[in-house]
């Protein structure tokens, strides 16, 4: 499967399948907030970056930091369908001694640049490896993925307006606006109001696009290209949950331990998700 | 060594000099060595080496936790990172980011507190850190200092920068007693014994050693022999020095400008406990806040000073 050619569509249904597979197996997990990211992942993963999976450490290649850390497993697939490690691997998901942690650590997986799982801190390293990269003359770029509840930790603003001063054109926020955070809806606990506008307002060139639309997001990460003095934030619009729409109606999608009803029905979508593929 | 009491006087520079200067040097001699700062460059005196090597020195404006986020991400790419600012910014404020972007993320940040304690003076409760070294030392793995002088600091900021891992140096921004040649040697993890003695044994971190040196004195007016040893490096901590006075001594003081607990004195403790049981009393701050004042006067109020430590050890012996 060539990288340029790939069908985003396809590579976005694996990935959901695949992080389906994961928590079904252990019985419990980040499902919401893994299933919003699956589109921009295999955006980033299967058409924009420039990595080598057999050779994660690669000097030259773009970074990756997912800020929102509990998105794990989602990443786990994109790194497994990109060629990171084996499909078995991901079946260690959260078991003892495992590699893939729910919150990715850089020191136990490879291809995972930044040990995420504290909301805020993943941004602010990113935007350091994106200084570095910029003082030295580099063309790596940095892609990080901040969720919309992660954006109520101050930290987050810090690195924004720091990406902005240092104009880090090299730097790309996408934030996972799937409207839910962990207590509920993101407009009760804390209102994010306009994303867009904030992210303007902070320096960065900033627009919303469908986040379930790969091409969409593809779209949006090449107008950012054009951008010289700015960094770029593209705002996803999610869905949490997203592809299982018993998922999608719930009220909190964030962490579920599945019982045997949400399981026939997990089971259900990737029994589709894995047809699809047959048929692909 | 044993003249060193005598001869304790004020160094010629300030120690954010030794800071800025020796991190300078280091960046000319290796080009991954870069300072950032949280709009304190100009109180460490790296606002003049920004004006030098600007693209090396990054103020991060007032933002201390994003200011260890880039250090890490800095780090990341093969750079080293020196992070200041003041003690309690460097850690109260960051601690999560140290911990999780720092030390568990296994990145390479070299951090330097200063105004430690009551050298904060006049910034008064808020800016008072007795506890950074306590924090400090719950990071696994991290290694933690405190310097008591300017060849000392020279030496730390080397080490540091040589190697890898999470290294926490704790300061004062000024003029420090001067305890030590420039050239003056320090074995790795050592404890550095200032004087020798058999009746009590004194150990001290930062400002507090010149004063353990001075107890010493009067404590040699009383016939009491006590040695002094200068404690620098908090974690790990130098278990065989502090077994071997223990077994020599009997009576053991620490004595630190921090709180009692989570640094030298709890540090001492916690080896004589383990390891060989002996009388202990620790000189520092008591559960309490800082509070403006000079230092004459917070020494005396927080009992900091020679005359405290030279009364603990005679307690002891």
């Amino acid at each position: 499967m060539s990288v340029k050619e790939i069908n985003m569509e396809r590579f976005r249904d694996q990935i959901r399948l695949l992080t389906l597979k994961q928590l079904h197996h252990l019985g419990f997990g980040h499902y919401g907030g893994s299933l919003s990211i699956a589109d921009v992942l295999a955006v980033l993963y299967g058409k924009v970056m420039k990595i080598d999976p057999a050779n994660p450490s690669w000097e030259d290649r773009d970074f990756f930091i997912l800020s929102k850390g509990h998105g794990g497993p989602a990443l786990y697939a994109a790194l497994h369908l990109t060629g990171y490690f084996e499909e078995d691997v991901l079946y260690t998901l959260n078991q003892n001694g495992t590699a893939l942690p729910s919150h990715p650590d850089r020191n136990l997986t490879p291809g995972v640049d930044m040990t995420t799982g504290s909301l805020g801190q993943g941004i602010s390293a990113a935007a350091g490896v994106a200084l570095s990269h910029k003082l030295s003359g580099r063309s790596n770029r940095t892609f990080v993925i901040v969720g919309d509840g992660e954006l109520n930790e101050g930290q987050c603003w810090e690195a924004i307006q720091f990406a902005a001063h240092h104009k880090l054109h090299n730097f790309y926020v996408f934030v996972d606006d799937n409207k839910q955070q962990l207590d509920g809806p993101t407009k009760d606990i804390i209102d994010p109001l306009d994303f867009v506008s904030k992210f303007s307002a902070f320096g960065f060139y900033s627009e919303r696009v469908n986040g379930h639309e790969p091409d969409a997001i593809y779209q949006a990460t090449k107008r950012g290209e054009a951008q010289r003095e700015r960094p770029v934030a593209v705002i996803l619009d999610t869905v949490k949950g997203k592809g299982i729409p018993y998922f999608e109606n719930m009220e909190n999608s964030h962490h579920i331990r599945a019982n045997d009803e949400q399981n026939r029905i997990i089971e259900k979508i990737m029994m589709t998700l894995e047809e699809k593929e047959v048929r692909a | 060594m044993n003249e060193a009491a005598a001869n304790v006087k004020l160094d010629a520079v300030e120690m954010r000099q030794v800071y800025s200067s020796a991190v300078y040097e280091l960046a000319q001699e290796n080009a991954d060595i870069v300072a950032l700062e949280a709009d304190l460059m100009s109180s460490i005196s790296m606002d003049k080496i920004k004006r030098r090597i600007p693209e090396r020195v990054i103020n991060c404006g007032v933002m201390e936790a994003n200011m260890i986020g880039i250090a890490a991400g800095l780090s990341l790419t093969g750079r080293i990172p020196f992070v200041h600012t003041f003690a309690q910014f460097a850690t109260r404020r960051c601690f999560d980011q140290l911990f999780v972007s720092g030390a568990y993320a296994k990145t390479n940040i070299k951090i330097l507190g200063s105004d430690s304690g009551i050298t904060a003076e006049h910034n008064g409760g808020t800016h008072m850190a007795f506890e950074d070294l306590g924090l400090a030392r719950l990071i696994p793995n991290a290694f933690v200092y405190e310097a008591s002088d300017a060849a000392m600091l020279q030496f730390l900021i080397k080490k540091a920068a040589a190697e890898y891992g999470i290294h926490y140096i704790r300061t004062i921004r000024k003029k420090a007693v001067r305890l030590y040649d420039e050239h003056e040697t320090f074995a790795d993890g050592k404890a550095k014994v200032l004087k020798d003695g058999s009746d009590a044994a004194l150990f001290a971190s930062g400002i507090m050693v010149a004063e353990a040196l001075r107890a010493a004195e009067l404590l040699k007016e009383k016939g009491i022999d006590a040695a002094v040893i200068d404690m620098y490096c908090i974690k790990p901590i130098d278990q065989e020095t502090v077994i071997r006075y223990a077994q020599k001594t009997n009576a053991i003081v620490t004595a630190e400008n921090h709180n009692v607990i989570g640094g030298l004195g709890s540090a001492v403790a916690e080896v004589l406990s383990e390891h060989h049981p002996a009388p202990l009393k620790r000189i520092g701050v008591h559960e309490a806040f800082g509070q403006v004042g000079t230092i004459d006067y917070l020494k005396k109020y927080y009992r900091l000073t020679a005359e405290h430590i030279a009364r603990a050890a005679e307690q002891l012996v």
